[in-house]
């Protein structure tokens, strides 16, 4: 069995990524991205000069959030990003992004609001 | 801990591991720990149009409680060591009682 040198296992092996810029997605689907300060065994986060990353279709919006303490339970992913890899996508003003979003949405409306759509529809008719 | 031991011997190979939110990641199994707690190198996502975020990610921690299926390369796994190390924890288990 080929183990790295040192193993750090699990939450552990986060230790390798002090001090980088990481991605972390949250249970609820926020992304975050921040510079790793401090870990422990729960996988607890400490980022600084947070981000939230926002994103429809080919844009995405940042919004600062300042320095975070994360709780391990929330934490669904961290990963590392390497900004040499082009993602073909655009970033945006915050006002730009919400025109985007609401003209995304106007023309892709959430499943339960066209559900209720249709339910207002069959009722009317 | 025989799953812990399990995933430790599949340490450097390829796996694809599906989490709650339908966001399935394939990649090199770098560590794991007793929460299958896992950490994946060199990381790509079966449906990156869904998950644009992930796209610039090259490796990642994955709580190992939001997990829903890990799958394995067949050709490495020895169902009848499997097996075999189940029965023994159980006897092990019900010697000690």
């Amino acid at each position: 069995m080929d183990l790295p040198d040192p193993y750090l296992p699990g939450a552990i092996s986060l230790f390798e990524q002090l001090d980088k810029k990481l991605l972390v997605v949250l249970r609820d689907g926020r992304k975050l991205i921040g510079f790793l300060r401090s870990i422990d065994q729960f996988a607890n986060l400490i980022l600084e000069d947070v981000v939230e990353r926002t994103f429809v279709e080919k844009y995405f919006c940042e919004t600062g959030q300042g320095f975070m303490l994360i709780r391990g339970e929330n934490v669904e992913l961290a990963g590392e990003i390497d900004d040499s890899i082009p993602t073909g996508l655009t970033q945006v003003s915050p006002e730009e992004f919400r025109r985007i979003e609401d003209e995304y949405l106007a023309k892709n409306p959430p499943k339960f609001l066209k559900r209720q759509a249709e339910k207002t529809e069959e009722h009317e008719a | 801990m025989l799953f812990f031991s399990f995933f430790k011997s599949l340490v450097g190979k390829d796996v694809v591991i599906e989490l709650k939110n339908d966001l399935s990641i394939c990649g090199t199994l770098h560590s794991v720990d007793q929460y299958l707690n896992m950490k994946l190198t060199d990381i790509t996502v079966s449906d990156p149009e869904r998950f644009p975020h992930m796209v610039s990610v090259k490796n990642c921690f994955i709580r190992g409680s939001v997990v829903r299926y890990v799958q394995l390369p067949s050709d490495q796994v020895d169902t009848q060591l499997l097996a075999d190390s189940c029965r023994k924890e159980l006897a092990d288990s019900k010697a000690k009682q």
